[in-house]
C-alpha cells in the first residue's frame, strides 16, 4: 500500500471515527459519578460477610474468585509456551554449560548499578512480601507482589551474575513454586467444594477484620498466585537470559 | 474536574504521544515504562490504588522488561546470522567451531 493511500484510508477513518469518539466522550458520566448496585451492595456487605477490610481483594479472590484462577492460568499457560519455545532453540543450540555462564557474565557494569543492586534486593523481597502478605487489608495482593519478588531476581543478575540467579533460583525451585501456586489455587477451590459443596467457598475461619490473619481463604490464595507469579516471572527471566547474551555481553 | 487531574491527564495525553513517537525499539521500552508510571499515578488521582499497583507491577517493571530481554535476544541471533556470513566467505572453516561457542567467548 503506498504511502498516499495509507493516508487517504487514515483521514477517512479518522474523519468518522474522530466525532464518533467525541460523541462518546460527550455522554459519559461525571467524574466519581456511580450508576451500578454491584459496588454499593460489595461496599455494604464485603466487610461484614468476609471480615476482608480491602472489598477489592473480596470480589477478585472470593466473589468472582474463579475469574481470578482462570486470570492465573492464562499467566501459566503463557510463561510455559515462552519456556517451550526457548528451551527447544536451546536445544538446537547445544552449546556447553561453562561457556554459558561464561558468556552471559554481564559486562561492563559499573560498580554503581553493582552497590545499588545488592541494596535493592533485599528491599524488593520485603516489598514483594509485604505486598502480597496484606493483600486483603490494603492495595496489593499476589499478582502485584509476586512481580516486585521477581524483580529481586532481576536486580541480583544486575548486581551479580548469572551464575548467582541460576545457584539462588534452580529450574527445580522456579519450576515448582509456578506449578504449585496454580496447583494450590485450585486445591483451595476443591476445599469449598468438598468441605461445603461449592468450589471456591470461603470454608477458612475468617478471623478479626483488619488482622493479617483474617478474611478466610483469601490471604491463602493471595500467597498462592504470589508464588506462581514470582516463580514464573523469574522463570521467564532465566529462560531469556539463558537463551541470550546481555546487550552488555553483545557490544565489545 | 480538579486542576491535579487535568495535570495527570495532559501527562498521560503526553507520554502517550511520546511513546508512539518513539522509534527506536529499546528507548520505545524505557518510554513506555514511563509511560506505565504514569498511567498509575492517573489510577491513584481516581482512588483506585489496586489497579494503580497493578499497572505499575505490569505496565512499568513486566512489560519493558520482556521488551528488552526479547531485543537482546533478537540482537543476539543478529549477531550470529551476521558471523555466519562473515566466515562463510574467506575461513568459513576456521570460524565455524568458534561461532557454535557463541560471540561472547571470542577473544
Amino acid at each position: 500500500m503506498s504511502l498516499r493511500t495509507q493516508r487517504l484510508v487514515y483521514l477517512l477513518a479518522a474523519a468518522v471515527l474522530g466525532p464518533a469518539l467525541l460523541w462518546g466522550l460527550g455522554g459519559l458520566p461525571p467524574v466519581g459519578a456511580y450508576r451500578g448496585p454491584y459496588g454499593d451492595v460489595l461496599n455494604a456487605v464485603a466487610v461484614a460477610e468476609r471480615h476482608a477490610v480491602n472489598v477489592v481483594a473480596a470480589v477478585t479472590f472470593d466473589y468472582r474468585g474463579v475469574d481470578t484462577m482462570i486470570e492465573e492460568f492464562i499467566l501459566f499457560a503463557a510463561v510455559i509456551g515462552v519456556a517451550i519455545l526457548l528451551r527447544a532453540q536451546r536445544d538446537e543450540e547445544a552449546r556447553s554449560l561453562d561457556a554459558d555462564i561464561e558468556a552471559r557474565r554481564v559486562r561492563g557494569t559499573s560498580t554503581t548499578v553493582r552497590v545499588t543492586g545488592v541494596a535493592l534486593v533485599g528491599l524488593h523481597v520485603v516489598l514483594g512480601l509485604y505486598i502480597v502478605a496484606h493483600g486483603h487489608l490494603g492495595p496489593g495482593g499476589g499478582f502485584q507482589g509476586g512481580v516486585v519478588l521477581a524483580t529481586g531476581a532481576l536486580m541480583v543478575y544486575l548486581a551479580g551474575r548469572y551464575v548467582t540467579l541460576r545457584r539462588l533460583s534452580p529450574e527445580v525451585l522456579t519450576d515448582g513454586a509456578e506449578a504449585v501456586g496454580a496447583g494450590g489455587y485450585v486445591a483451595v477451590g476443591l476445599v469449598g467444594l468438598v468441605a461445603a459443596g461449592q468450589f471456591l467457598l470461603n470454608v477458612l475461619p475468617l478471623g478479626q477484620p483488619n488482622t493479617l490473619l483474617s478474611a478466610g481463604t483469601i490471604p491463602a490464595l493471595n500467597l498462592l498466585v504470589g508464588l506462581e507469579v514470582a516463580g514464573g516471572f523469574v522463570l521467564l527471566l532465566s529462560e531469556f537470559l539463558e537463551q541470550t547474551l546481555l546487550i552488555q555481553g553483545g557490544r565489545r | 474536574m480538579t486542576p491535579i487531574l487535568a495535570l495527570v491527564l495532559l501527562l498521560v495525553a503526553g507520554a502517550g504521544t511520546a511513546v508512539v513517537t518513539t522509534r527506536d525499539p529499546l528507548d520505545q521500552a524505557i518510554v513506555a515504562s514511563f509511560y506505565g508510571l504514569i498511567l498509575g499515578i492517573l489510577f491513584t488521582v481516581y482512588q483506585a490504588p489496586d489497579v494503580a499497583l497493578s499497572q505499575i507491577t505490569v505496565g512499568a517493571v513486566a512489560l519493558p522488561l520482556m521488551i528488552l530481554l526479547a531485543l537482546a535476544k533478537i540482537r543476539h541471533q543478529q549477531q550470529r546470522r551476521d558471523q555466519a556470513v562473515d566466515g562463510g566467505g574467506e575461513d568459513g572453516a576456521a570460524r565455524g567451531p568458534a561461532r557454535d561457542r557463541g560471540p561472547g567467548r571470542e577473544p
